[in-house]
């Protein structure tokens, strides 16, 4: 039987080790009304060879389209060691470090990944990791409620630009506590937040400001005006911001006068696949007074019994197996094998190579909207300043047109008609350094066909 | 194992790198539309080394661990079984590896449709009406089914259900979900047989009870003998049944939750269908639901026309709690329970019950032979047990915390300690039906030692490990004086 070593000799010791008849006799507890009987619709089993075949059937069926697709989930290139290494059986196969002694490769790998994290948003701390972008949004949500002494209403402010899936996410993660989410509406003009409607808040109990940057039409918001304002009204600031770009603009720590309060955002760009959304890694950085209401996993250096540095899990104290109903949250696991890849990635990227992707994943999106604005009926959607993504505004509707580029091989983008229908027909693209000049032609020529066959018909 | 490792940090010197792995730099005119002020001003501090030092680093770091790939890892509750290449190989392949999560679904019909052949058999071998995938972790799919719990009473007008009941055993999960849900937790105890007690059930049961959170087996390594009249009184009244699934291995294939009368569950396809625990996640923790929770289950789910396959959203399930995830929670992972789905078969997913229980109640047999004491002496053991070890905590001044820390030295990971909470000086072993019975005689063996060991050198067992890299850690130091990251200068 696969995966299962006994042979007949092994089972029949066993057995009578135990002083049964049969395996079956083990079973003798459970109240027989309740026995499966058959597991119709599982199907038999495969050998290896077999599953290969069938799961590379499959693979060949989807292909590998050309991809302009951003909206959250960024190709990038992953240097060869990242997955080699991630993949190791004493990485891949270990669990969450309980027993520190035997652990000390996980634990000092999460520290180094925490130092990053601080170092790359310019925050004082950081932890473990937590399940996504989305949901380590939602946690800070839920973080700056119990952060912020001074404000009693559970308030949160959210731009309307901060990605959809994000703030749908913190809807369904933080609603049943009682959290209020207020929409903040972008300016028609330039898709950054609305300053004049944040006048209706001055005087306002409001608990936190959400702010991403770039925002979810890679629009770079004013984040210190913003930064400022919130905490000029008493609430704290989460930064929703991408890691990559973190090599080019001003991270959290360093907005407005004081910085941002609490950082997190979507660590995939760091050596993760895009691999269908998910397995990614949500990263949480935040100032060290705030660190006992922070979530999740936290890995600390300290001594040994022979005065040895070591590393282990600390700040227990505030998690669900001791604090039961009081945790912070019932969260239980990081995402331990994005870490991984994350730590080694930005150890093989190293401060200029990070650098280097961001901006030449900015050259490439900038060639890409230069490229597509040349178009007729295509133009960008938004004035001002924007990193590795952007919206275009078509002559008409976007839904068509992608599908005319799908069939030619090309994903080509976001359309943002069903989340966005004021903006009309509306198409966010992404480019990074994964794009040729010679990809960009391509998506170019396709694309005006597409339109050119469109006005045709 | 090797002994310690420098920090990445300590290797860095300025402009070294990896530079191979860069791409191209496209100059400065590049960034000229960034305006100064959104700039920022100096670099991030990440390790400057080259590409072998890295290697090597990372590589050392993996050698400080222990894995189910390198040692026996018995951890009560945790289902460490071994981890098939294949499905890591075949969930690897680049077609998937590249897929957009926003792509068409035309360009998407291998993938969905392996999505959905997995929904389709953990509603098989759960007995449940429907599936959903997206949540990430065990403790994420508790968070859905309760959410969907307090949905389903809401939907009725049901407004006064914000009560959770759960057994003084259960996970710290589960009182910390009812928490998160805006719940209020109520807690019932066990009897000395390890089954929940019926009449402090009865009498918590009632117009406040939105529903009860069971592991079945429990956390104390029994089957819950009263489960039907556990759901019966409950259901009678106004409450639903959540099953916690951390124990499914003990039953896949011979009990299903949903013919015990349970509404909704949680799967952790990270223990039960093998995908890797990965030093601490990604889980992935897929939601099952009885035919009263469908309309509130998480999205996106996929569904199936004729031969197309395509993501169910919020037009499809406008009841839905909403999105967990930014996309399709751990994609990959799901991709990989479906391959260990698909190679087990049906005969294979029967096994896995019988061989795990198989497993665990021989080992149990040659402790007790051996002399330890079970917690449950009259209770068949389910995938997992549990010994005590307070006569020898009384009489030796040995803990079960001494044992753990020992068992390190002899090759072995420790079971899980100190819980469930009930249960003094506990060790919860889990062997999981992946080991073979030469490596549990190995394990007797070993815990034989340490016992005599214990009663004749305890310093020796007292002060383990030996022979990890670190000996035993101040955790209280670590604690009081935090250290969470890297300085150049600091001592810890």
């Amino acid at each position: 039987m696969a995966f299962i070593p006994h042979t007949e000799a092994d089972v029949a010791a066993m057995l009578e080790a135990i002083g049964v008849k049969r395996i079956e006799d083990l079973f003798d507890e459970i109240p027989p009304q309740l026995r499966v009987r058959a597991l119709a619709g599982v199907p038999e089993e495969l050998n290896e060879m077999e599953i290969g075949r069938h799961m590379s059937e499959r693979a060949r069926a989807d292909g590998i389209a050309l991809s302009f697709l951003g909206a959250g989930a960024y190709e990038h290139h992953i240097p060869a060691a990242v997955w080699a290494i991630t993949t190791r059986g004493e990485f891949y196969s270990a669990y969450t470090p309980y027993q520190a002694e035997a652990s000390q490769g996980t634990l000092q790998l999460i520290y180094e990944f925490q130092t990053m994290i601080a170092r790359l948003t310019g925050m004082s701390i950081a932890n473990a990791s937590l399940y996504d972008g989305a949901s380590a949004m939602a946690e800070a949500a839920l973080m700056a409620v119990r952060a912020n002494r001074k404000s009693s209403s559970a308030r949160i402010l959210v731009p309307a630009a901060v990605h959809p899936h994000y703030r749908r996410v913190a809807l369904a993660a933080a609603s049943n506590q009682g959290l209020k989410f207020d929409e903040l509406p972008y300016r028609a003009q330039d898709g950054g937040v609305d300053f004049s409607a944040l006048a209706r808040y001055d005087a306002e109990d409001i608990t936190a400001l959400i702010i991403q940057q770039p925002n979810f039409f890679g629009r770079l918001e004013e984040v210190d005006a913003l930064t400022d304002w919130a905490h000029a009204h008493a609430a704290l600031v989460i930064a929703v911001v991408n890691p990559t770009s973190l090599a080019l603009l001003k991270p959290p720590g360093e907005w407005g006068a004081r910085g941002a309060d609490i950082a997190v955002g979507e660590g995939q760009p760091l050596g993760v696949p895009l691999s269908g959304g998910g397995p990614y890694l949500g990263f949480m950085s935040t100032r060290t007074e705030h660190v006992r209401q922070m979530p999740g996993r936290i890995v600390g250096r300290t001594l040994d019994t022979a005065g040895q540095q070591g590393f282990t899990l600390t700040l227990q104290a505030r998690e669900q197996h001791i604090r039961r109903a009081k945790a912070t949250s019932n969260i239980c696991t990081n995402q331990g094998l994005l870490v991984t890849a994350a730590t080694i990635y930005l150890s093989l990227m190293g401060p200029q190579g990070l650098e280097r992707t961001a901006a030449a994943a900015h050259a490439r999106c900038r060639e890409l909207v230069a490229a597509l604005t040349r178009l007729p009926g295509v133009r960008l959607a938004f004035a001002g300043p924007y990193f590795h993504e952007a919206v275009l505004q078509l002559d008409r509707a976007v839904a068509p047109v992608l599908k005319a580029l799908s069939a030619r091989g090309i994903t080509g983008g976001l359309d943002l008609t069903p989340y966005y229908p004021e903006l009309g027909h509306a198409l966010l693209v992404c480019a990074t350094e994964t794009k040729s000049s010679a990809d960009i032609d391509r998506y170019r020529s396709a694309l005006g066909e597409a339109l050119a066959g469109a006005r045709a018909a | 194992m090797p002994s310690r490792e420098k920090v990445i940090f300590e290797y860095s010197h300025p402009g070294r790198g990896a530079s191979d792995q860069w791409p191209r730099d496209p100059g400065a005119a590049a960034l000229s539309d960034l305006p100064a002020s959104l700039r920022r001003r100096r670099a991030p501090e990440l390790p400057e080394v080259g590409e072998l030092e890295a290697v090597r680093h990372f590589t050392r770091l993996s050698q400080l661990n222990f894995s189910i790939d390198t040692h026996f890892y018995p951890l009560g509750s945790c289902t460490m079984k071994y981890n098939p290449k294949a499905c890591n190989q075949y969930a690897m392949l680049p077609e998937f590896l590249s897929r957009h999560p926003l792509a068409p679904e035309s360009q998407g019909q291998g993938f969905l449709s392996c999505l959905y052949e997995l929904q389709e058999m953990l509603k098989v071998v759960t007995g449940m009406e429907g599936v959903a995938l997206s949540p990430m972790a065990g403790a994420h799919g508790e968070f859905a089914g309760v959410a969907m719990i307090r949905a389903y009473h809401r939907a009725r007008g049901d407004l006064a259900r914000n009560e959770i009941i759960v057994p003084e055993a259960a996970h710290g999960t589960n009182p910390a979900t009812a928490t998160m849900c805006g719940c209020v937790v109520r807690e019932i105890p066990v009897d000395a047989q390890g089954d929940v007690e019926l009449d402090a059930l009865q009498a918590v049961v009632g117009p406040h009870t939105a529903g009860i959170m069971l592991t079945n087996p429990s956390t104390l390594g029994v089957f819950e003998r009263h489960i039907v009249e556990v759901a019966r009184i409950v259901h009678e009244g106004g409450g639903l049944l959540y099953y916690d699934g951390a124990n499914l291995n003990a039953i896949l294939g011979k009990v299903r939750p949903g013919d015990m009368g349970f509404d909704v569950m949680h799967m952790n396809l990270h223990k039960t269908f093998s995908t890797p625990h990965g030093g601490g996640g990604p889980g992935a923790g897929a939601v099952g639901v009885g035919a009263r929770l469908l309309p509130y289950l998480p999205i996106p789910l996929v569904g199936r026309e004729g031969e197309r396959y395509r993501w169910l959203t919020e037009a499809d399930l406008p009841h839905s709690i909403g999105r967990l995830s930014a996309f399709m929670g751990n994609a990959g992972v799901l991709l990989r329970a479906y391959i260990y789905m698909r190679l087990l078969g049906r005969a294979g997913m029967r096994a896995v019950g019988e061989y795990a229980t198989l497993n665990a109640n021989y080992l149990l047999k040659r402790l007790q032979q051996a002399g330890f004491d079970a917690a449950y002496p009259k209770r068949r053991a389910s995938h997992e047990f549990i010994i005590t070890l307070k006569r020898q905590a009384r009489e030796l001044d040995v803990t079960a915390m001494d044992f753990a820390k020992r068992l390190l030295d002899y090759g072995f990971h420790a079971p899980t300690t100190y819980f469930p909470l009930l249960v003094p000086e506990c060790l919860l072993i889990e062997p999981t039906e992946t080991e073979s019975k030469d490596v549990l005689d190995a394990f007797v063996t070993a815990l034989s030692q340490i016992q005599k060991e214990a009663e004749q050198e305890p310093g020796r067992v007292t002060s383990a490990p030996h022979t990890m890299p670190v000996r035993r850690l101040d955790d209280v130091r670590a604690a009081r004086q935090l250290d969470l990251t890297w300085k150049p200068t600091a001592q810890p």
